[in-house]
């Protein structure tokens, strides 16, 4: 491709992507713009009116200082944080543990064990939930030990679930490790319990760092496992944010509010990380 | 200030226990003679994984097939009544259009999901990298929204006001423009109208990650290969469908599946937006309807079977599938 073909190939896809993202930004622009309207005024002309006439419009902030003021969506802000932060950092450890187990151990029935967890990649959670809330409810009446309701009923089926994607992709990941490295260290008289802490798991920060952004987006944003683990005993955003919604969607505008300040964390979290990306999710998925 | 402490411990807990497992795990292996170390070693770093698939993902999910066949009474108790939960799950008059829902929602959303985020990755490829970040950043922003918000968010896109109103829905708005009359969106069940403005919802929500990671893909196609196919005189077209394209190919079978499995299982979409209403209802969003609001287990289950059966060739597909690339590595 000569140079002139190259910077026309470049305008083209400028072109059609900012077509497209212009389409992708639009609704939670819209949603943004209108979560600072007052209430009426959103009700009776379309927000892109005011975008070209901002100083006819009474902007109001009301709705996210009553959003903030009400003190419920600050602890389930650190209830979302008490659930996600432990089931993104558990599955990892889990998941790394048993990835080198399958890449760097030799044993009997590896390959057995590593095609069922294939397979549970696609199973869904649905299917697990109503068994393992009953074994929860039948400890807590034999043991008097309180799960359901816990944080740490919902880091444990988050964790489960999260296990066959992290192991897949870690496993994935550490297969390019050359294994002379490992050889190396275990001439010099390394353990594994070594290997693995010192040398294994710091080269797999690209790996780890992909997967754990995806977790933590993926548990910050469920609701089904949170309404169903932990409840309204101590309710995370998602369930504070739909029982604000309220039955007829009468409590939009808080919820638009209370949506921007939920999604902060999470574009935290993704623009930290996000520079691992390449290295970290196509190991060894590219022939 | 007291949940945030509470919060502190219980999250500083779980992590220090979980280690320390660890930790005494391989102490007491390390403790063993060199011959059973060997061999018992690479279950401590695999067993605790197994024991956790186990009692969370498999006993369970066999418990719920058990479950399917039983009726459950008030005080728990349980009895064996066959095929009954299916019969009566196949009698309700939702049933027909809620398996069509379904396997709509899984023939439109993965396809649609890959190819707008091969495209989105392939086009942001040819562009600076400094503008390659910022519309990567734009693509992927859904992914940090809650269905909640996103149901808030597509509400009001689809919103409606009776004519004479000013519209406050973008869609109704251009509609209008077109000369058509105020519609309201999620009542129109003519051609499952109003499912598919619901898979749009979900295909918005993950079309970033789709691109995120056939982004990578595309990135690390090696360089000599495209060099190759330019010295051939191959168009853009050419090498991306037959050099990039077959190179990429298993991470876009991974983000399909994926995807597929994200559509076979949707509800809170469902939930939020339409409660299942106007013929919208989906298997995921019948199971959380008839166990936390009617208490009808065993119906719930009947319909976690169906959920189960639909995937367990998406499961063979995929064993087999690692099994063949497994052998050429």
């Amino acid at each position: 491709m000569t140079k002139t073909e190259k910077r026309s190939s470049s305008k083209v896809s400028f072109l059609i992507l900012s077509v497209l993202a212009a389409i992708w930004l639009f609704p939670t622009v819209g949603l943004f713009v209108t979560s600072l309207r007052e209430k009426t005024e959103a009700q009776r002309t379309g927000w892109w009116d005011v975008i070209f006439r901002p100083f006819s419009q009474d902007w109001d902030i009301s709705a996210y200082s009553a959003v903030l003021s009400e003190n419920n969506l600050g602890a389930s802000f650190i209830s979302s944080m008490a659930v996600t932060v432990p089931a993104t950092i558990l599955p990892l450890l889990f998941a790394a543990y048993a990835a080198y187990g399958f890449t760097f151990l030799k044993f009997k029935g590896r390959e057995f064990y590593f095609s069922i967890i294939i397979g549970l990649l696609v199973v869904p959670i649905q299917g697990a939930l109503v068994p393992v809330l009953k074994m929860f409810i039948s400890f807590t009446e034999k043991t008097g030990i309180q799960i359901s309701g816990q944080y740490a009923a919902a880091w444990f089926v988050h964790s489960a679930f999260a296990m066959p994607l992290a192991i897949y992709i870690l496993r994935n990941y550490m297969m390019t490790i050359p294994n002379t490295l490992i050889e190396a260290a275990r001439v010099d008289g390394a353990s594994n319990f070594t290997i693995f802490w010192r040398l294994v798991l710091p080269i797999s920060v690209p790996a780890l760092a992909s997967f754990a952004i995806f977790q933590f987006l993926w548990v910050w944003n469920d609701y089904l496992i949170a309404f169903v683990f932990v409840g309204n005993e101590r309710p995370v955003l998602t369930y504070t944010l739909l029982a604000m919604l309220g039955p007829y969607g009468e409590g939009w505008q808080s919820v638009a509010a209370g949506s921007f300040i939920s999604m902060s964390i999470p574009l935290l979290i993704f623009f930290s990380l996000q520079r691992y990306f390449v290295r970290g999710l196509t190991a060894g998925a590219v022939k | 200030m007291k949940d945030l402490l509470t919060a502190l411990q219980a999250v500083t807990a779980g992590i220090a226990v979980t280690v320390l497992i660890y930790w005494l795990l391989n102490l007491g292996v390390q403790k063993l003679p060199e011959k059973a170390k060997r061999r018992i070693e690479p279950y401590v770093f695999i067993g605790p994984v197994l024991l956790l698939i186990g009692l969370f993902v498999v006993w369970p999910t066999l418990q719920s097939i058990r479950l399917s066949f039983m009726e459950e009474a008030i005080d728990g108790s349980t009895t064996w009544v066959g095929f009954q939960n299916f019969k009566d799950l196949f009698a309700e008059d939702y049933f027909a259009s809620m398996v069509i829902n379904n396997l709509m929602w899984i023939a439109i959303v993965p396809i649609l999901t890959v190819s707008l985020g091969l495209a989105i990755a392939q086009f942001a490829n040819n562009v600076g990298s400094r503008q390659e970040k910022i519309f990567k950043s734009i693509f992927f922003m859904p992914m940090t929204i809650s269905f909640v918000s996103a149901a808030v968010i597509w509400r009001y896109i689809y919103a409606y006001a009776p004519e004479g109103q000013n519209q406050v829905g973008i869609l109704n708005t251009i509609w209008l423009k077109f000369g058509g009359s105020p519609q309201v969106w999620f009542q129109i069940e003519a051609f499952k109208l109003n499912n598919i403005l619901l898979m749009v919802i979900l295909i918005w929500l993950s079309a970033g990650y789709s691109m995120v990671l056939l982004s990578a893909a595309i990135k690390s196609v090696p360089e000599d290969t495209l060099e190759a196919g330019r010295v051939d005189g191959a168009s853009t077209g050419q090498i991306f469908f037959k050099i990039v394209l077959p190179q990429i190919w298993p991470t876009a079978l991974a983000v399909f599946i994926t995807t597929l499995i994200g559509a076979m299982k949707v509800f809170d979409i469902v939930l939020a937006m339409t409660g299942g209403n106007y013929n919208t209802t989906v298997l995921a969003q019948t199971f959380y309807l008839e166990y936390f609001i009617y208490g009808n287990t065993g119906k719930a289950m009947a319909t976690v079977v169906i959920l189960i059966l639909a995937i367990i060739p998406v499961m063979v597909y995929q064993v087999r599938h690692y099994r063949k690339f497994e052998a050429v590595r």
